[in-house]
């Protein structure tokens, strides 16, 4: 972050997101971070990382899960200016980026079909990379526990489960 | 049966890359240079008069570019029939609409809802379906006295299926062994709740051209519905992907309006998407049902007649609720055979949010009330559930009134195998114990079994168009206005091209659901994707490949017929030596294009048993859902994950659920719902699944060329009736509504004195 020139005159705030530092001033304009804005907010409407989807924008429903120092963290529920320093992944920022390779638990999403309308998706891979950061061979029902924030309305909830125990076998 | 290259394997999801790393395009994630954004004053009461508006303050807001209310709102119409204003002089809901404001920001938008000044006359309010029929009650609508919806629905035809009436009633009484009587309900009205809310754009060029990007499931039916609505103008309507819908975003016009308004206003671009509070409480539930009914039996389980008052809750407007009505109607003739019927629905509006199209269509609204009241029959007669429906569900040669009031018969299959088959699975013979008896107790906790049943004669409704154009690259696109919401038909119907045309998966596309460019699609409703949307799509496959043919057969000197095309070389039928690729007929610079066309046919029901499983905590009232088995029987498999995601839908506020916790709660003094956010509104969670398994047969039915129907919007609907049975057969007592919450437990078992709600008791 110190190629980063601050000015000592203005407010700004520095986000660490998939690997790239951005810089923003803080305000109400439309290219600014307002104190008020969430972090799923600015994510979307800032950084155009729409792979992050708001939906009860009130904590509730896992959506908008991203890893925020390798824990997942709800960004309705986190506001911007707390994030600073911090190192956030989205779902943009998964897989290689070099070899532009996917994650192994998105292909295994995709190998047993785990989604049927996708809008839930992104949040539920977050959730489970998190879960498996910290524990690569949970069984099924810490799989199950962990993924009891993420709300899922067409019921793929058999198949994720599936698809995220594949990978832990893989994973050892 | 036949062995396929693709059609019943499992494949990938053309979009499943996209899904996986949030690359897919939902409403919300897309923007406009210069685009607005909406917001919507809503109503705190549940019925007022506006006495006045002032606009004033709010237009000053820096930022704010319109500010519209019934004043100045184009008078477009929505509701069946026609009823339904954009904005109006009177409220009818804590929730309607009172203005709208378009704004550089979301935050902006708000902060002027705030200064809009409103004085209303409240007005006395109705919420309850029975009481809103009475001389006395409030009024909704001047037209619609005793607030009785007119029957009918002239896109089913000029007859439409209003109730069921046939044969002589007096006869069916005279037959009877005995007649029971009783009245059930499936009013707590839950919430579809799609993770993405409704949402859309309106952008206008010039007076008379809109076009609407929108989350509807229907993007080709919302343009024809728009231009109805609007009158002249021209819509182009753009489908996205759809963040599920379960049916609630099927027809859009209720948001898509105010968005087109206010964009016709600024002559900008405005974004709406709901917020969550406003999706759960004013946007579209499902229809509340509730039968007072009567039923003539004999002791070996024949029904000698029915006859019911059905009374339908649509709440403050009727979407479409006539339609679920005749369809309703339908289904219930499939599920029992019976030669007297008297079923009188009445379609009534009351105070709160609207209901409009939820999946499970009215029938499933109808069968929560209707099936238990036959069970009260099956009881006295002391009859097996399964082998009630066995006997009654309709059968190949039998008849049925469809949506549109004509005589039927059913060309379909007999579905005993696949009853049989899901009662084997799910081990029915030794859980079943008898009528209010539990399969077993083990100290509080008592378990039961129960079992619910569903069909539709709706997966061939409707007029499905397809083109499939052949490009000389050997690749194939099809012209589909088909909006993918979660079943994966996009795929599948690019599977079944691809198995005709036998060319790699990866070589067969689907155009944008853009109006402006495919033919016309009904869309993926009724459990008609496989055989509707499916059938035009195959043929445009076929009549494209024919002209292929006739291209090639002179360069092979044999006639069309003795051609045949593998990835993309055409060869003579057993001669695979000499093979020319699709550009040898085609040229450098042509292509060639079929054209397919679905018109509706009627005659094969589907069918749906769910056999399920419940605890019950006598101590604490809580029901746990222990086992649920579907049996189906679809034909041919096209790609057995979907199917298996679809029935694994039945649970959610689309079935099961709604029999145990899923309810918008009603604040009857205030006319609020209490309950409009995802903490209050109760869901399930991964961390709460029942064992979950399918009993799924392949009998070819004589649908299209793979011989397979649909099953997606019957999938949940024999849950909650289900649930209900095998409930009052855990505790021995029967409850007469849904969902069986710890307090209607405790109450039945004489636990708890009354009733927290519901008011019917």
């Amino acid at each position: 972050m110190g190629e980063i020139n601050r000015s000592p005159y203005e407010s700004t705030i520095t986000l660490t997101v998939n690997g790239d530092t951005h810089l923003f001033r803080l305000g109400e304009g439309c290219h600014e971070v307002s104190p008020s804005h969430t972090l799923a907010f600015t994510l979307r409407e800032r950084l155009g990382l729409t792979g992050t989807k708001i939906s009860c924008d009130r904590g509730a429903c896992g959506c908008c899960t991203v890893m925020m120092d390798g824990k997942a963290v709800l960004s309705c529920m986190l506001l911007t200016v707390e994030c600073e320093e911090k190192v956030i992944s989205t779902i943009e920022g998964l897989g290689d980026p070099i070899t532009g390779s996917i994650d192994p638990i998105q292909q295994s999403f995709i190998d047993h079909t785990a989604f049927q309308c996708g809008f839930c998706t992104p949040g539920i891979i977050m959730s489970t990379k998190a879960l498996l950061t910290e524990n690569p061979s949970p069984t099924r029902g810490e799989v199950q526990e962990a993924l009891a924030g993420n709300f899922c309305r067409c019921n793929s909830h058999y198949h994720v489960l599936d698809a995220v125990m594949a990978v832990t076998r893989k994973g050892g | 049966m036949k062995d396929y290259r693709f059609i019943g394997k499992a494949t990938t999801r053309k979009d499943a890359l996209d899904i996986v790393t949030g690359k897919t395009k939902f409403i919300n994630d897309l923007s406009f240079p210069n685009m607005l954004y909406a917001k919507v004053l809503r109503s705190p009461f549940p019925h007022a008069l506006i006495k006045s508006i002032d606009t004033a303050k709010a237009m000053k807001l820096p930022g704010v570019k319109a500010v519209l209310t019934y004043k100045d709102i184009p008078d477009w119409m929505g509701g069946l029939p026609r009823h339904v204003r954009v904005l109006d002089s009177k409220v009818r809901y804590v929730g309607d609409a009172v203005a709208l404001v378009a704004a550089e920001t979301e935050e902006i938008g708000e902060e002027a809802l705030r200064l809009i000044i409103v004085e209303y006359e409240p007005l006395p309010a109705v919420y309850d379906v029975e009481e809103a029929m009475q001389p006395e009650a409030p009024q909704l609508y001047e037209q619609f006295p005793g607030n009785v919806l007119p029957r009918g629905i002239r896109v089913f035809g000029p007859n439409p299926l209003q109730e069921v009436v046939i044969g002589d009633i007096d006869q069916g009484i005279a037959e009877a062994d005995f007649i029971v009587e009783g009245t059930y309900s499936y009013e707590n009205i839950p919430n579809p709740l799609p993770p993405e809310s409704p949402g859309a754009i309106a952008v206008w060029e010039g007076e008379d051209t809109l076009t609407v990007w929108s989350a509807s499931q229907g993007p080709h039916i919302l343009k024809v519905a728009l231009q109805k609505m609007m009158g002249s103008s021209n819509v182009r309507s753009m489908g996205s992907p759809v963040g599920g819908s379960y049916g609630s975003k099927y027809m859009s016009w209720q948001y898509v309006f105010p968005a087109a308004a206010l964009a016709k206003a600024t002559r900008r671009p405005v974004k709406i998407c709901y917020g969550r509070a406003e999706q759960l409480a004013a946007f579209t539930v499902r229809l509340g049902s509730r039968i007072h009914g009567k039923v003539g039996m004999k002791m070996d389980g024949s029904v000698t007649f029915l006859e019911g008052d059905w009374f339908v809750n649509t709440g403050a407007f009727s979407e479409m609720a006539q339609g679920m009505v005749a369809v309703g109607c339908g289904e219930a003739q499939l599920m029992l055979k019976c030669a007297n019927w008297n079923l009188k629905p009445k379609v009534v509006c009351t105070n709160r949010t609207a209901s409009g199209q939820v999946r499970g269509f009215g029938g499933q609204e109808l069968k929560c009330a209707l099936v238990p009241i036959l069970t009260l029959g099956m009881e006295k007669a002391n009859i097996d559930p399964v082998d009630f429906f066995k006997k009654n569900y309709v059968k190949p040669g039998e008849g049925y009134y469809w949506r549109d009031g004509e005589w039927w018969v059913s060309k379909g299959i007999d579905f005993t195998n696949a009853i049989e088959e899901g009662a084997r699975v799910f081990g029915w013979q030794e859980k079943w114990q008898g009528w209010l008896k539990p399969s077993s107790v083990e100290g509080t906790k008592r378990r039961g079994v129960g079992v619910g049943v569903h069909g539709n004669a709706d997966v061939g409704e409707d007029v499905s168009e397809a083109f499939v154009r052949l490009d000389p690259d050997g690749k194939a696109i099809i012209y589909s206005g088909l909006a993918e919401h979660g079943t994966g038909q996009r795929s599948n119907i690019c599977k079944m091209v691809a198995e005709i045309l036998q060319i790699p998966l990866e070589w067969v596309s689907v155009t944008a659901a853009d109006s402006s460019i495919n033919p016309f699609e009904f869309g993926p409703v009724g459990s008609r994707g496989t055989y509707a949307i499916g059938s035009a799509v195959i043929e445009a496959a076929e009549k494209a490949k024919k002209q292929l043919f006739d291209l090639m057969a002179p360069k092979f000197k044999v006639t069309p017929e003795e051609l045949e095309t593998v990835n993309g070389m055409v060869y003579v039928k057993g001669k695979d030596e000499e093979k020319l690729p699709w550009i040898a007929g085609l040229g450098y610079h042509g292509t060639c294009l079929g054209r397919g066309r679905f018109q509706p046919d009627f005659t094969l029901p589907n069918f749906m048993m769910i056999f399920t499983e419940v605890e019950v905590d006598t101590e604490t009232g809580k029901v746990d859902l222990i086992k649920v088995v579907s049996a189906t029987d679809v034909g041919q498999i096209i790609d057995p994950p979907s199917l298996i995601n679809q029935l694994n839908g039945c649970l959610g506020s689309a079935g099961i659920d709604s029999a145990l916790f899923e309810e918008t709660v009603l604040d009857t003094r205030l006319g609020r719902i209490m309950n409009p956010n995802m903490i209050d509104y109760k869901w399930r969670t991964f961390a709460e699944l029942p064992e979950m398994e399918h009993a799924i047969l392949e009998t070819p039915f004589p649908s299209h060329r793979f011989h397979a129907i649909g099953v997606g919007e019957i999938a949940p609907s024999p849950g909650p009736s289900a649930v209900l049975m095998a409930v009052a057969n855990a505790i021995g007592v029967r409850i007469y509504d849904y969902p069986l919450t710890p307090d209607k437990i405790l109450s039945a078992l004489g636990k708890m004195d009354t009733l927290k709600k519901g008011g019917r008791g």
